[in-house]
């Protein structure tokens, strides 16, 4: 399946886009989705190794399964207030 | 009462949103941007969010908040786009029958808002160079 991570704030610099497609293994988790980002995106991998995922925007563990009609982001650490 | 916003924000406003017959305290918090980080200095100061899901956690905030102390008004507001030195990023009011509920439950709420609520800020440094803030990871 094809699935599609939102990018923000220094992950979508890093990447030159908002969002990032990648191909992953039907049923696959979270944490492979890390390592396929890595992998496709080198520029990435530093910020991957901090960042959280959100699935439907809700904070998602490394075994979360996903479905490729998921809405996924990519939210590495936040800084606001 | 949670905002996400492109405008200035209006502390006045905030302590109107919450204010109740019922309240002894009124506390109000305000995040601002500051000039000077160690020893770097900033020109201005740009946030983005990921708005569905930074507006939901403000929210689940806001509910956490009023079961944990008994609240008579909650209010936060953040500021998104290009902010200059001074201004407000953030604000966040709340209202109590006692002041004890009201410092602890801002306290809780602003620390709470910049660990889990997915908004960025990024440093327009005055040597011309930009930097995304993430804690945590090395630059």
């Amino acid at each position: 399946m094809i699935v599609r991570v939102k990018l923000f704030a220094a992950a979508r610099q890093a990447v030159g886009a908002e969002q990032a497609e990648v191909e992953l293994p039907a049923q696959a988790t979270v944490g492979q989705l890390r390592e396929a980002l890595g992998r496709r995106h080198p520029d990435l991998e530093r910020l991957l190794r901090h960042a959280l995922f959100a699935v439907n925007a809700e904070y998602a563990q490394d075994a979360t399964q996903l479905q490729a009609t998921d809405e996924i982001a990519c939210i590495p650490p936040v800084s606001g207030g | 009462m949670v905002e996400l916003t492109d405008k200035v924000i209006d502390p006045n406003a905030a302590v109107e949103a919450v204010a109740s017959r019922n309240a002894g305290a009124v506390v109000l918090f305000l995040g601002v941007t500051r000039e000077v980080t160690g020893d770097r200095v900033t020109e201005s100061l740009d946030y983005e969010c990921y708005p569905e899901m930074a507006e939901r956690k403000l929210a689940e905030l806001e509910s956490e908040a009023r079961r944990r102390w008994p609240l008579t008004g909650c209010h936060i507001i953040h500021r998104l786009g290009h902010l200059e030195i001074g201004e407000a990023s953030v604000a966040v009011a709340v209202s109590s029958p006692h002041r004890g509920d009201a410092f602890a439950a801002g306290q809780w709420l602003i620390d709470t808002l910049k660990e889990v609520v997915p908004i960025w800020k990024k440093e327009n440094w005055a040597d011309g160079s930009t930097e995304w803030v993430h804690p945590g990871v090395e630059s």
